[in-house]
């Protein structure tokens, strides 16, 4: 198997260089024609006749949504486009069409890594200056550089997810007159306040590993800094880094606290992540609070009579002082598979404006746009997770989990997602919680 | 498993091709035109396409999974026997090499023990169909579906687990649960009491003094109903005169009694002197209670621990202590009807005159049963029993279903384990292979009782 893959890589090499000659010729021609526009939005490319293929993970009102954007670009440039969705097996899917040699025009890949793996293999084709000149128009420039391998920029963002969110049930805080709280000094006497009148402030998905990560790492982009995170992210500082203990000790603050989530220690690690925001928003809930990401609107809609917007509403992760605005994301990039005048144009489109005006009409979506408002968006409550990425500006972070190798950052009883299990279990250990996150993680990128 | 498999297959579809007998070795001694026949004769050619199967996609796939287990993750790196030294000092595949350790100890014999008892049973009622039909329903339901099911089942919270809701329902008839459940004080008026439970004031009180002691941690309407506004106490004579209360009106302020701050009824107060309960009473409808009978001294006021007791929620069933015997006992549920149909198909084929004939000899049921029916059934439930050992040695889909993801790796068991290392996420084949390797080297001795045990009964 090993030596069909090398086989096949250097074939594919050989085909690249080919390729990038013609390719030199096309990026002048395109970048005439961009230029000669002068507008970010409209695009004069004409692509009348040909077609493109988009492989994504999106499935159901998130595919639709999106066909309706490529409907746009497919209205203003004559070439037809076709998405399929791969859903969860995406991964999958895109190895065995690149093994295949029939990889499509334009992938989505949610995860970071995968970049990267990608762009090691070279199968993925740098963005042109056009379309990195729209990205820089209107998105942050940590964007530009999440989508960037050692500097070559890759992945264009188009739908992000906002993970530094909490979720409250606004009939309770009203019932106990509570406010949404700013800081984390704030929100720990909230919670406080909150399980004092008998109900349990916070309901914590502790059987599901990625729910505490997604924890750990708004405590720690916000007790550390993005330069920190950064470094914690590559591995560049150990796990037992002052800052790591800094950050558990803030944790402990709620983790260790019966009282402040809904059973305990012992009951969150029995609650899985449906679980958890059913807890929160059901007709007689039993908790007020739940961290997550913005799709815990989703789950809302889906499993309680709750509506996004009035019983269940948002307020940024709270600050710890330092590094108020900074945003843990995660989201979809838009890669080139291949070298094409109209798989660029695309990508351009994809960065614009427009496209991201015609899903936020639509609903269901946030986008990285800073040139959006949330008055852009069709609901209210991603308006203002939208805006909250927005303001964060260059303090936006990569969900640091996804950005692990699997072993580490991603694996069900292993590595960070089971250590931080333990923590919740037993919140005074924050030693040896630092000393095993350093030993799985070197154990992982030993691999 | 497929490598033991190979001689028996092919030996047996040599004779269905219909190969003269004799020796290889016996050919003509001129040799060579006769040899080459044998070898690509006719007989060959029909096999073929058998073998061609058998080492497509049996013998290949089972030989590269040992050749891959001495490479590393990637494939490329020839690491010897690495991968094996790393399964067995890794905590998480040592868990799961003694799971499968208890799952294949326990849960075939339990399976095989309750199919025979329920086959022998149910041979004697009138409708002895619609029982095993009964028993049988849950082959009929996916592995996979059966596993959400008993999450379900065993969930913690007994308003969905139908185990705890029995559990408490039984609990409570005998117990019933306490007025104040995780009420704590406010303020520093009172401390959690280390040796009798409850709360301790954190200071003495003479008789004529009054004690105001602030809770909170209850939810105003989770008082009783009963409960009136509560009131401040008048000092009197040669009683501590108190007041239990809520102290939770909103953006109200800590230990003074507001209006909405209602009493808390019916709890139990005593007062204390060196340790010992010297005086009790029982608060009333405003929170006030009155301590009397009290000689001069100075007192401490006790809250019983039985007012705060916490309700009962039944067991964690899904925590790292019961997930396998859990788990163990959804497979069984599942299983049972297998071993009971196939054990009902080998009593019905049972002589029924060796039964008679014991009968009429004096044996009691028991013995008939014990002597007659057991070595009867013996081989069948062998046949059984190994079955269900090489079905539990693979056992992967319930556990991962019904254990959450903080206990997953307290459940694991070997199949499970390859996976996760393999595909889960880890992305590592190389050590995958090494525990499909460990799996088949465990599945080994019991294909090879297996295949003696087929030799006997053909000879």
């Amino acid at each position: 198997m090993s030596a069909r893959t090398t086989l096949h890589h250097s074939r594919l090499l050989g085909g690249h260089r080919l390729l990038s000659g013609a390719a030199a010729a096309l990026c002048l021609t395109l970048a005439a024609t961009a230029c000669g526009d002068g507008d970010s939005a409209a695009s004069g490319a004409d692509l009348d006749g040909q077609s493109l293929e988009i492989v994504g993970p999106w499935a159901g009102d998130e595919q639709k949504a999106f066909e309706e954007v490529l409907a746009l670009f497919e209205e203003q440039t004559g070439a037809t486009v076709s998405y399929s969705g791969a859903g969860d097996d995406l991964q999958t899917v895109l190895q065995t069409r690149i093994q295949g040699g029939d990889e499509p025009d334009v992938a989505l890949i949610p995860q970071a890594g995968l970049i990267e793996h990608f762009a090691d293999e070279g199968v993925l084709v740098p963005l042109s200056d056009e379309v990195v000149e729209t990205l820089d128009q209107n998105m942050a420039g940590a964007w530009a550089d999440i989508g960037s391998v050692d500097e070559t920029p890759y992945g264009v963002y188009l739908k992000v997810a906002n993970k530094s969110l909490v979720w409250y049930n606004d009939e309770l805080f009203a019932e106990t007159g509570a406010v949404p709280p700013e800081t984390w000094e704030e929100f720990v006497e909230l919670s406080e306040n909150l399980a004092d009148v008998g109900i349990s402030p916070l309901s914590v998905a502790g059987a599901d590993g990625w729910v505490l990560t997604d924890w750990f790492e708004n405590v720690y982009l916000q007790t550390a800094g993005p330069e920190m995170y950064d470094q914690l992210a590559a591995h560049e500082i150990p796990w037992t880094d002052p800052s790591v203990e800094v950050a558990l000790e803030t944790l402990a603050e709620v983790w260790a606290e019966e009282q402040l989530m809904l059973g305990g220690g012992s009951g969150s690690l029995q609650t899985d992540f449906p679980t958890s925001v059913v807890n929160v928003y059901s007709d007689d809930p039993d908790a007020a609070m739940v961290v997550g990401a913005d799709f815990i609107g989703g789950v809302v809609t889906a499993s309680t009579n709750a509506a996004v917007g009035e019983t269940a509403r948002v307020f940024p992760f709270p600050s710890t002082g330092g590094e108020g605005d900074a945003v843990v994301v995660a989201g979809d990039a838009a890669v080139a598979m291949s070298d094409r005048e109209a798989t660029m144009e695309l990508l351009r489109f994809l960065a614009t404006d427009e496209a991201a005006l015609e899903w936020a009409a639509i609903g269901g979506f946030v986008s990285p746009n800073k040139n959006l408002t949330a008055d852009d968006y069709a609901d209210p409550v991603l308006g203002q997770v939208a805006e909250q990425i927005v303001l964060a500006g260059d303090s936006v972070r990569f969900d640091l989990s996804d950005l692990q190798p699997a072993a580490f950052g991603a694996t069900v009883g292993d590595g960070m997602w089971q250590t931080l299990q333990d923590f919740l279990s037993d919140p005074s250990d924050v030693e040896g919680t630092m000393e095993r996150l350093e030993a799985e993680a070197t154990r992982a990128y030993g691999n | 498993m497929t490598t033991t498999n190979d001689p028996k297959a092919a030996d047996g579809a040599t004779r269905g091709a219909g190969t003269p007998p004799g020796n290889p070795r016996s050919g003509p001694p001129d040799g060579s035109r006769p040899g080459w026949r044998r070898l690509f004769g006719p007989a060959t050619l029909f096999l073929l396409p058998a073998l061609l199967f058998l080492g497509v996609f049996l013998a290949y796939p089972a030989v590269y999974s040992v050749v891959r287990s001495f490479f590393d993750a990637s494939g490329s790196q020839f690491v010897g026997l690495d991968n094996y030294a790393r399964m067995f000092t890794d905590d998480r595949t040592l868990t799961a090499i003694r799971n499968t350790g208890i799952w294949v100890l326990v849960a075939p014999a339990l399976v095989t023990g309750l199919g025979l008892v329920f086959a022998v049973l149910t041979e004697r009622v009138r409708w002895a169909t619609a029982f095993r039909v009964l028993l049988f329903m849950p082959m009929a339901i996916s592995l996979f579906a059966s596993g959400i099911i008993f999450r379900l089942v065993y969930d913690e919270n007994p308003d969905r687990g139908v185990v705890n809701a029995a559990v408490v329902t039984v609990h409570d008839t005998f117990a019933s649960p306490s007025e104040y459940p995780g009420a704590r004080p406010r303020g520093e008026e009172l401390a959690p009491d280390t040796t009798r439970g409850g709360f301790t004031t954190t200071r003495g009180y003479e008789p004529g003094e009054t004690a105001t002691l602030p809770l909170v941690g209850i939810r105003p309407t989770d008082v009783p109903e009963q409960a009136v506004q509560a009131a401040d106490p008048e000092p009197v004579g040669d009683t501590i005169e108190g007041v239990v209360w809520l102290d939770v009106a909103l953006g109200g302020e800590a230990g003074v009694i507001e209006d909405g701050e209602n009493g808390m009824p019916r709890m139990t107060v005593d007062a204390l002197q060196d340790g010992q309960t010297v005086a009790s009473t029982t608060s009333g409808d405003d929170g006030r209670f009155t301590l009397t009978g009290l000689e001069p001294g100075e007192y401490e006021v006790h809250l019983a621990a039985d007012n705060f007791t916490e309700p009962f929620r039944g067991l964690t069933w899904l925590g790292p202590t019961l997930i396998t015997p859990v788990i163990i006992s959804s497979w069984v549920w599942i299983m049972t009807g297998f071993a009971i149909t196939f054990i009902a198909a080998g009593l019905a084929a049972i002589p029924r005159d060796a039964l008679e004939a014991a009968r009429v000899d004096g044996a009691t049921e028991w013995q008939v049963f014990r002597k007659v029916t057991i070595p009867l059934l013996g081989p069948l439930l062998l046949v059984v029993f190994v079955t269900l050992m090489i079905n539990v040695l693979k056992i992967f889909d319930l556990v991962f279903v019904i254990a959450p993801g903080s206990v997953q790796s307290e459940a694991g068991v070997i199949a499970l384990q390859m996976w996760q290392v393999s595909f889960g996420a880890g992305g590592n084949q190389g050590l995958g292979s090494a525990l499909v390797v460990l799996l088949l080297v465990l599945v080994l001795p019991i294909m090879y009782f297996n295949i003696r045990r087929f030799r006997r009964e053909r000879s």
